[in-house]
């Protein structure tokens, strides 16, 4: 996400996007952008649209209308030459049952074309050390957490420019989380791109630059954590020796609840990052004993948009997203 | 509780906690019988029905001593002894003997399948999932569930024997010996059921103890027959089977009971050691390590192409061997077919199937050639709809994600569906021909056999054809190759019978491709058909690039 990047081509391009099964509107204008680089996290409830995205974008769904590049490639049409520039990870990753693990790894390198082939096995022994994966077992007895590994090795062993993951850590335990949120650092300092679908927040916090939700087959909130987080409320909890009243009075101050405590009086309530200055200032003359202030967590993000809360912030979200969307592009006819 | 966590290094029967290692034997029983009470239904219908229709016709052997005398005759050749009994009764080749001779180690094969399938379902597979982890952790002990599984399978072998008895009886069959022989029946597939108890408790998983119990029963099954080829009434080899201490009752000859002791001690004995190793173990674990495979693939896994071979050459090997066996079975009596029409000649729905004219054999040798293009189609189907189980199973995402065309995907599946389809009809024709030429009968040439197969190639393309275009096309649909399937058998068998019109046997694929054993083949229909395939098979791909995947 930095200036020089901007300026080339996006990994991922998605313009006004739809898709239809029969009446049924899986996507409804939807917009995506990764740029080189560049992490973005891809958040929405089950239903949202996501797998269905991801699938448009690896040519397996044909787009009802609408645009999707890969490197500026069109994802139908130049499929099988964009998929030598990504790996791919599905949410729920079946393998051919009677081959090993250790077998589909190399079979889904090889459909990529393989590589060297020294580093490669060096690679791959370290890969399946660190996920704790036993390559010798077959695939039907594989746990879900274990087939996800094996696709996750896969991912990371090929020297992909785009990884496109779709909820990749659902099935894995909180250590296999770290391994992995490690191999997305990695692969982002190699230069590569990431597009993670997830409704783990925590895990789109940690590695994600870039954040885009999802609801209903369209976009409703695009941009970096901090942009979106400047739209939201701040938490703030302070222990004050003064008459918090005036305080409740404050305009984008919401939810104030006082208590009794020793010393004083305890307030928590949420401001609107957008005048969290005066709202500071109001505080400072309370005789401030003690004062916390936690930025709004994705979860909060997530739930404003799931949890249907205010009509003007829904409004201003859309705003904010077209700022921050992708440049317009002319979709193509189909 | 108590029995969960009793002494797991107690002696041979852990006997002092004998009867609280049953607990909740009886709940389980009642669960499984609901859980299966479909299938039980259609064990029970599908095994009665087999008894009813089978052997009605066995009852013509009863006024025709000349019947009787060509059928002993046929029966008692090596090949058809491998596939019948020990021959009590030949020389009074009587319904009820035949039935007992011919029949039996059919039906015990099915039980055996049956008991080893629902023992493996109700134990290890189970305790494989998580589900028996659950249960366990209730009030059960730790021998209830093969127990319970051991009187359900028990319970499906006695309903079954009482309805396939009464079947029996119902046919004017002698009301004792009919049901002696369906109970026998019973208590020789238990015995495979107890070796799968066995195999549950030696194996981690359910497809191994299936699988070393199946083994078993192949071997019992080559013991049989080997034995009893050496020697009339069966040799010492054939007292090792648990399947010639059924046959061995000589049953509707001359009933004697004691063989059925030998079955009665091996379910005991095979009991005894499961509970014996059952204790020993630890829950979900087995006493036969897992089998390592490789870490790494072989070099030769290259692409979709060496994929679809390795997923499907399991089933060409199987099918081929099976259909083989059968086809070399049956060209074993080819040699026979001229005195057996003689038999059947005054029969005229048989007249009609046969046809008329001198050269009977041919005609016959083309409805083999019908059967093993039916054979091949099946075969042809299944494999080419493989692509659709790939599809459902998220296979087919996980290859097109990567640098794969889908003409590159679907071409490697269907060349390989082809590929096995032209070998299962070769090799079938090949071994009608082997069969013929071990008798000694040699008056049709290896040439003729050769091109039996070969002719129906054409039209086995159009039902793979079909069946990718349907797929490529209508994925919901593919079921409609099974049912041209079923037409092609239909046409074949009884288009004359039933008069059908020229057009309407235009639509099966075979009926182009003629009687080639008597009349020779048309070239204008061998290139038509393969016209139509190429068609089919173009479509299939032209369908395949333009749709979603997965289909909506």
């Amino acid at each position: 996400m930095t200036s020089t990047t901007s300026t080339a081509i996006p990994a991922i391009e998605i313009h006004d996007l739809h898709k239809s099964f029969g009446t049924v509107k899986a996507l409804d204008g939807l917009n995506l952008t990764v740029r080189p680089g560049e992490v973005r996290g891809f958040l929405g409830p089950n239903g949202a649209g996501k797998s269905t995205t991801i699938r448009v974008l690896l040519g397996l769904l044909r787009a009802s209308s609408g645009s999707a590049r890969l490197f500026g490639g069109d994802v139908w049409r130049d499929a099988v030459a964009l998929h030598g520039r990504i790996t791919y990870v599905p949410g729920d990753v079946s393998l051919w049952p009677n081959l090993t693990g250790g077998e589909c790894i190399d079979y889904l390198i090889r459909l990529n074309g393989g590589g060297d082939k020294a580093r490669l096995r060096a690679r791959k022994a370290e890969l399946l050390e660190r996920f704790e994966l036993d390559p010798r077992k077959k695939a039907r007895t594989y746990s879900k957490g274990n087939r996800q590994k094996v696709a996750l090795v896969a991912a990371f062993l090929s020297d992909a420019e785009l990884y496109i993951l779709d909820e990749p850590t659902s099935g894995l335990d909180p250590l296999m989380e770290a391994v992995f949120t490690e191999y997305i650092r990695e692969a982002k300092a190699a230069g590569g791109s990431v597009l993670l679908s997830s409704h783990i927040l925590s895990e789109v916090e940690k590695v994600c630059d870039t954040v885009t939700i999802i609801r209903n087959g369209i976009d409703v909130e695009s941009g970096t954590l901090d942009e979106l987080r400047h739209l939201t409320r701040t938490n703030v909890t302070a222990l004050v020796g003064g008459d918090p009243t005036p305080v409740a009075a404050l305009p984008g101050v919401h939810d104030l609840v006082t208590t009794a405590a020793d010393g004083g009086t305890r307030i928590t309530f949420d401001a609107d990052n957008a005048r969290i200055g005066a709202v500071l200032s109001a505080i400072t003359t309370l005789d401030v004993r003690s004062f916390t202030a936690t930025p709004p967590s994705l979860e909060e993000l997530f739930m404003r948009h799931y949890g249907d809360v205010l009509d003007a912030d829904e409004a201003a979200a859309e705003a904010a997203a077209s700022a921050n969307g992708a440049p317009a592009k002319k979709a193509g006819a189909r | 509780m108590s029995a969960a966590v009793a002494t797991p290094s107690a002696p041979v029967l852990a006997r002092p906690a004998f009867g609280s290692t049953l607990a909740g034997t009886g709940k389980l029983l009642r669960f499984m019988l609901r859980r299966d009470r479909m299938r039980i239904l259609w064990w029970t219908l599908g095994i009665t029905f087999l008894y009813a229709g089978g052997l009605g016709e066995y009852l013509l052997l009863a006024d025709d001593a000349q019947a009787r005398e060509a059928r002993s005759v046929l029966i008692s050749s090596p090949a058809m002894i491998s596939m019948s009994g020990p021959g009590y009764g030949l020389d009074n080749y009587q319904p009820g003997a035949a039935v007992a001779n011919e029949f039996t180690l059919w039906i015990v094969l099915t039980l055996a399948v049956m008991s080893i399938l629902q023992i493996v379902r109700h134990t290890r597979s189970e305790e494989e999932s998580s589900r028996s982890e659950l249960v366990r952790a209730g009030i059960v002990g730790r021998h209830a569930p093969s127990v319970a599984a051991l009187l359900l399978v028990l319970i499906m072998n006695v309903v079954i024997a009482l309805a396939s008895g009464a079947t029996l009886a119902a046919q004017d069959f002698d009301v004792t010996q009919s049901f002696a022989m369906t109970f026998a029946t019973a208590l020789g597939a238990l015995v495979f059921g107890a070796v799968a108890l066995v195999a549950a408790q030696a194996y981690e998983h359910g497809r191994g103890a299936i699988g070393i119990s199946l083994a078993v029963l192949g071997a019992a099954f080559l013991l049989r027959a080997l034995g009893d080829i050496q020697e009339k009434h069966g040799s010492a080899l054939s007292w090792l089977s648990p399947i010639a201490w059924v046959q061995q009752t000589r049953v509707f000859v001359d009933l004697r009971w004691w063989p059925l002791g030998l079955c009665v001690a091996a379910v005991v004995l095979l009991i005894l050691l499961a509970a014996f190793l059952g204790s020993r173990r630890d829950f979900a674990s087995g006493l036969v390590a897992v089998r390592k495979g490789r870490a790494d693939a072989r070099p030769t896994l290259t692409g979709p192409l060496s994929l679809a071979w390795v997923q499907q050459r399991g089933a060409l090997i199987w099918t081929g061997l099976g259909l083989g066996v059968m086809w070399l079975g049956s060209g074993t009596i080819i040699r026979e077919v001229p005195n057996m029409l003689e038999a059947v000649e005054s029969n005229p729905m048989y007249a009609a199937l046969l046809g008329s004219g001198e050269d009977m054999v041919r005609t016959f040798l083309g409805i083999f050639g019908l059967y093993i293009g039916a054979g091949a189609a099946a075969f042809a189907i299944a494999m080419t709809l493989r692509v659709k189980g790939e599809e459902e199973a998220g296979l087919t995402e996980l290859a097109l994600a990567a640098r794969v065309s889908r003409g590159r995907w679907l071409g490697s599946s269907l060349a390989i569906a082809l590929l096995g389809t032209v070998l299962v009809q070769v090799s079938g024709a090949l071994a009608l021909w082997l069969g013929a030429a071990s008798t000694g009968y040699d008056e049709i040439g290896f040439r003729e056999y050769l091109e039996l197969g070969l002719v129906y190639l054409p039209a086995l393309a159009v039902v793979v054809g079909l069946a990718a275009a349907l797929y490529a096309w209508l994925p919901k649909a593919t079921g409609i190759a099974w049912v041209l399937f079923g037409y092609i058998f239909l046409v074949g068998m009884f288009a004359d019978l039933f008069d059908l019109p020229d057009w309407a046997r235009g639509i099966s694929p075979f009926w182009w491709v003629g009687s080639p054993m008597v009349e020779g083949v048309e070239a204008s229909h061998m290139w038509g058909l393969a016209g139509v395939a190429v068609v089919l098979l173009v479509l299939a791909f032209i369908g395949f690039r333009r749709r979603d995947v997965p289909s909506a």
